[in-house]
């Protein structure tokens, strides 16, 4: 696997001044869209990928930022990578919603001149796609040659083939649903729960890290997958025997600990509340009285699926029902499961079959 | 081989290919006949080499399987020289005609000439050009002759509309035709279900 990093990236923003109506039935008066990009646009402007984020993702997908951060993709994106930055023009954004710079929780409210915090009206990956839509008019784009994401970031590649079918060639829906299962739902509402409990979260100078951190440490445990997580601590302690303490012991312990406490000092707890509701109303099929089939319909993109074995959190089995709603579509659609231990979290690692199969799928063959 | 099943396919026709391989024959079909083909694939290198070919495929065990297609939705459903090699071919074949208006299957005949005299004079497994394998590291579970497939159709309720005797590197072979089940190598099925 190549090494080859795209080197310092520069963040820019988009203002879309006018007022943005919401799917909620909420307007935002104008929003501010933070996004980076990397390789060249060709003349023909028929090589633009949109790269969409996951829950806790942003625009900084690859390279290296201005404070050394490296980018979440930056295994799959950069010369000669997976989506090479040799021949494609890669775009990634920070959804509304977002706190990474985009319009969202922290952004001031206009109307009062105060954060909007929780005030922040509820999105969907509707609202996202035409924000989206209008980042790529804003970069002077005539379409996307591929709209691509991971998880709710495949949500967001599958929505633009439906809401935009002539301003996409090609999809790759990755370890993602076509709408999330009971099982799913219950996960994110333990996590909001976790941060609406938190007695800092109706505080107006302290945040709800403790509530944030715990709603990570249990997200973290679904993007895993059982044998991952024995391969990665076993039942290894810090120390060699036991002390009857609820003190961290067990390695696994220390490791979610760090992992909760790190991710509330760096993500915004609004945000966190709104991605999840997000996912929960992620249904493209409602349109249509769930007949994912029939939403499908307008669908003119060439689409890749893929999903990887040991993922329970958006199983193997949500991407075929979503592969065999294209195939009674009669869409162009292949699907891949590839095996791998590492759970949900497969689909931020480059290994040889998905490499490949996202080369190959991005080539073109006319 | 390709060629002769091309002749069975309608322009514009949406085919499935059970067992696609590295999709050859949807590629040379898409390119021929004009048609919306996918394929049924397990093998992750031959899948690669079907999205090479600009093949859509889905990566699906038959075995597991095929509830997963609606009725009649498929012209044709291709299944070449794999039958023999699945758990339940009497399963497949009812799945078969009832996803494809038609259905085209090929197997290799386990009463060729060849295999018999193997058998009665070598007292081994039959090896031949159709079935290359030794016994213990063969896919092919589930062999059987002319006869036994036609059984089979009559049994499961598929009508034979067209039968092609073939060598086993596909060619037609008009000889054949005094004892099919003795000297044909492939053959090539093309049925449907019975009304």
């Amino acid at each position: 696997m190549s090494n080859n990093s795209i080197g310092r990236v520069e963040t820019k923003s988009f203002i879309h001044k006018d007022s943005f109506a919401l799917k909620s039935g909420k307007t935002l008066q104008g929003f501010e869209m933070v996004y980076q990009t990397y390789g060249e646009l060709n003349d023909t402007k028929d090589n633009a990928i949109l790269i969409c984020h996951a829950l806790s993702g942003n625009h900084h997908v690859a390279g290296l930022s201005e404070d050394d951060k490296k980018g979440w993709w930056d295994d799959m994106v950069g010369p000669n990578k997976a989506f090479d930055t040799n021949k494609y023009f890669i775009v990634g954004c920070n959804n509304l919603g977002g706190c990474h710079g985009s319009t969202g929780p922290n952004s001031i409210n206009p109307e009062n001149n105060m954060a909007y915090g929780s005030s922040f009206p509820m999105v969907t990956v509707g609202d996202w796609v035409k924000s989206q839509d209008l980042l790529r008019t804003h970069l002077g784009l005539p379409y996307w040659y591929a709209v691509v994401g991971g998880s709710l970031g495949g949500m967001q590649a599958l929505q633009w083939s439906i809401d935009y079918p002539n301003l996409v060639k090609k999809i790759v829906v990755i370890a993602a649903a076509a709408k999330l299962s009971a099982q799913n739902i219950a996960f994110n509402e333990i996590a909001r729960q976790a941060i609406l409990a938190d007695p800092n979260y109706k505080s107006e100078d302290k945040l709800p890290k403790t509530g944030l951190g715990l709603a990570r440490m249990l997200g973290h445990i679904t993007y895993l997958s059982d044998d991952a997580m024995r391969e990665k601590f076993g039942r290894d302690m810090k120390k060699d025997e036991v002390n009857f303490s609820y003190d961290v012991e067990f390695e696994v312990e220390s490791y979610l600990r760090y992992q909760g406490e790190s991710f509330s000092n760096r993500f915004d707890a609004h945000t966190y509340l709104l991605m999840t509701k997000v996912l929960d109303y992620f249904d493209p099929a409602e349109s249509c009285k769930g007949d994912l089939a029939k939403t499908l319909k307008s669908v003119t993109a060439k689409t890749l699926l893929i999903a990887f074995s040991s993922d329970w959190r958006f199983s193997p089995e949500r991407s075929r029902e979503l592969a065999n709603a294209f195939i009674e579509a009669e869409k162009d659609v292949s699907f891949l499961e590839i095996d791998s231990p590492h759970g949900h979290d497969a689909f931020l690692m480059p290994s040889e079959t998905y490499v490949s199969a996202l080369e190959t799928f991005l080539e073109k063959n006319e | 081989m390709n060629k002769l099943i091309g002749k069975f396919i309608h322009t514009n026709d949406r085919v499935l290919d059970l067992g696609c391989g590295d999709g050859s024959l949807l590629a040379f079909l898409k390119e021929n006949n004009r048609v919306k083909g996918l394929g049924l694939e397990i093998d992750h290198q031959k899948i690669q080499k079907c999205l090479q070919k600009d093949v859509s495929v889905i990566d699906q065990d038959i075995d597991s399987g095929l509830s997963n297609f609606q009725d009649q939705s498929f012209d044709a459903v291709i299944m070449s020289q794999s039958i023999q090699a699945l758990r339940k071919p009497e399963v497949a074949l009812e799945e078969i005609i009832r996803i494809g208006k038609e259905a085209i299957i090929s197997i290799p005949n386990f009463a060729n000439w060849r295999c018999r005299l193997q058998l009665i004079f070598g007292g081994t497994m039959p090896v031949s050009s159709a079935l290359p394998y030794d016994w213990y590291s063969t896919p092919n579970i589930h062999l059987c002759s002319l006869k036994d497939f036609e059984k089979l159709c009559i049994d499961h309720g598929a009508d034979i509309i067209d039968r092609q005797l073939l060598s086993f590197d596909g060619e037609e072979q008009s000889f054949m035709k005094v004892a099919p089940n003795l000297l044909t190598e492939i053959a090539l099925y093309r049925v449907k279900a019975r009304n």
